[in-house]
């Protein structure tokens, strides 16, 4: 008794809280691989045998969704993440490795703006695009992402705290402007950061669904998300035929995957990254 | 011409070159700020005032949005406490659960990273598929859980059809995907120094005393923190409700977010849309103001320095 039976409760809790965290999506993934008489089976199956690996083909054809993974890919994650990582980059260097009068109340008011929820600006910044003609592009989504974001900014900011200013004023000495310093040696420094930036910016617009839902209507501007509602939707419309929710956890699965490659091959940096922006500051 | 001598006696020249490069530095946020965040805030505050549907230009009609949300709007009338009730509960529920998730990882533990992975994933899945994933397995009819009840003899659960049970629902979806907090309490408990429980060990404190002295209150600013944040991210959290509920039923869903989405983007309602808004952001900054000028009294802040 005593701490033999404590750590034995303790994995047990372990293993059935992450049997409970995991279940949902093995529960997707094996669901996508059912034929027809297993999908409404009592007791469920949890494991189809044969599996049908046919589902992802066709499910993926059930709607144009080459197109949706393309618009989502160059049309918004990219562009996104090229933008998100120059200009946020920059503005952490200004608010970090250069002293300028102001500098510091004008962080505060950078901070201050992550407290205003997104739905606060949204008529007004919609009214804006739609007097430009954007509507129905992804102009709307992208262009902010060039002028950096007050999340990020404080991030990478905290990164840049890291470096030593000596670093900065061998280099001051030797001649060189403030852009070379961040372009030469500074930058470099911190590529694991600039990862982590990329990494959330293209997964958040990955993952986006509002954005596309307020600006895109044209179907063949739809990305994956707005795809997959669509799916979701037509399925409830026809009434469930007997692969309708193999084919819609197909999908979901295939949306996913992205996430789960990102995550394991740089679980560390994203860890990291949040463990950075939570503490101190 | 006077500005110019307060301003040479302020600044010398090197401050204002560096002042200049500084402004140069930031100028993509701060342009993006003038455009993405104090303009729509003013030009929401005067559209809050006006009736405007996109086609016409804007009629001024003075405070008859903000009147008539209070007064003559059934919905809104259900959307604040459906949303209180949401975020209330759901974001001290989150964060308690990240926190117990992350205790538990801190004492030693065998394969930690797999664990911690493994309550981490689902916080990063995409909520569309979220929503898909919840909408198969808690369906009446065809889901999983629903068929293991009926397997063992128990009635099915209307999880996501009943207005009583659909708000505790996505509230347990939510706790699901805590994981993001998890990591970030992880991390800070990685920091409390292990001297201060070997001190109260000896000094004969049980294992829930130390939890309640010395753990809690060395992560009380990143509690707050996460609070703070989860509850500004509760009130806009939009495409789970909107795609697992769409709402419903009888309306035991509808959210602030929702609501304003509906009303500005189905109804071209600009004009009552922008004063949900300017509500939403006072609700937003109030209850961030109350947060922290109470933390003095539960946060505890072992140094001065950031």
């Amino acid at each position: 008794m005593g701490v033999w039976a404590l750590e034995a409760g303790k994995y047990l809790l372990l293993i059935v809280l992450s049997i409970s965290f995991i279940l949902p999506l093995y529960w997707m993934a094996m669901s996508a691989l059912k034929n027809p008489w297993q999908v409404y089976a009592i007791p469920p199956i949890w494991f189809p045998v044969p599996p049908r690996w046919s589902n992802y083909w066709e499910a993926w054809h059930v709607d144009t969704f080459n197109l949706y993974a393309l618009n989502t890919v160059l049309r918004y994650a990219l562009p996104v993440t090229l933008g998100s990582v120059l200009s946020n980059a920059v503005v952490a260097y200004g608010f970090s490795r250069i002293r300028w009068p102001g500098r510091d109340l004008l962080f505060s008011i950078c901070l201050a703006t992550m407290m205003i929820p997104g739905q606060v600006t949204m008529v007004p910044v919609f009214i804006i695009f739609k007097h430009l003609g954007w509507v129905n592009s992804y102009k709307p989504l992208v262009v902010p992402a060039y002028f950096a974001n007050a999340y990020t900014i404080f991030m990478l900011r905290q990164f840049f705290r890291t470096i030593p200013t000596e670093l900065s004023d061998a280099a001051h000495i030797d001649g060189a402007g403030e852009f070379t310093i961040m372009w030469r040696i500074i930058l470099p420094l911190v590529k694991p950061a600039l990862a982590v930036v990329a990494l959330f910016a293209f997964m958040g617009a990955w993952n986006d669904y509002m954005g596309p839902l307020i600006y895109i209507n044209n179907t063949k501007l739809y990305p994956l998300t707005m795809g997959l509602a669509r799916l979701n939707a037509s399925l409830n419309q026809v009434g469930v035929k007997d692969l309708a929710y193999p084919y819609l956890m197909a999908v979901s699965t295939i949306v996913t995957l992205p996430t789960i490659f990102i995550f394991f091959f740089a679980q560390r940096t994203f860890i990291e990254g949040i463990a950075l922006t939570g503490l101190k500051g | 011409m006077a500005a110019l001598l307060v301003k040479r006696r302020w600044l010398s020249v090197s401050e204002r070159r560096r002042l200049l490069t500084g402004l140069v530095f930031v100028s993509p946020w701060l342009v993006g700020f003038l455009i993405w965040t104090l303009y729509p805030l003013a030009s929401s505050l005067y559209y809050s005032f006006t009736r405007y549907d996109l086609l016409r230009p804007p009629v001024f009609i003075g405070l008859r949005n903000y009147v008539d949300l209070f007064t003559s709007d059934p919905h809104f009338r259900v959307v604040i406490p459906n949303t209180l009730y949401y975020v209330g509960l759901g974001t001290p529920l989150a964060v308690a659960t990240a926190f117990l998730l992350a205790s538990l990882l801190n004492t030693p533990v065998i394969a930690r990273p797999t664990f911690r992975a493994i309550f981490y994933f689902p916080s990063i899945v995409p909520a569309t598929v979220i929503a898909m994933i919840w909408g198969y397995l808690l369906n009446p009819q065809y889901g999983a859980i629903n068929a293991v009840l009926k397997a063992l003899g128990l009635r099915a659960i209307p999880f996501l059809t009943s207005p009583a049970l659909a708000k505790p629902t996505l509230i347990a979806i939510g706790m699901w995907g805590s994981g993001y907090y998890m990591v970030l309490f992880l991390a800070t408990l990685q920091n409390v120094p292990r001297e201060l429980y070997e001190a109260a060990t000896v000094d004969g404190a049980t294992a829930l005393r130390r939890f309640w002295h010395i753990t809690i209150p060395l992560c009380s600013p990143v509690i707050l923190f996460t609070l703070v944040t989860g509850f500004i991210y509760g009130f806009q959290d939009f495409t789970l409700p909107w795609l697992l509920t769409g709402g419903g039923p009888s309306e035991s869903t509808e959210f602030y977010a929702l609501h304003l989405f509906r009303n500005a983007f189905r109804y071209l309602r600009m004009g009552k849309a922008s004063a949900m808004a300017w509500i939403l952001f006072i609700i937003v900054v109030g209850f961030t103001v109350v947060l922290f000028k109470s933390s003095s009294r539960f946060v505890y802040y072992a140094d001065t320095n950031e």
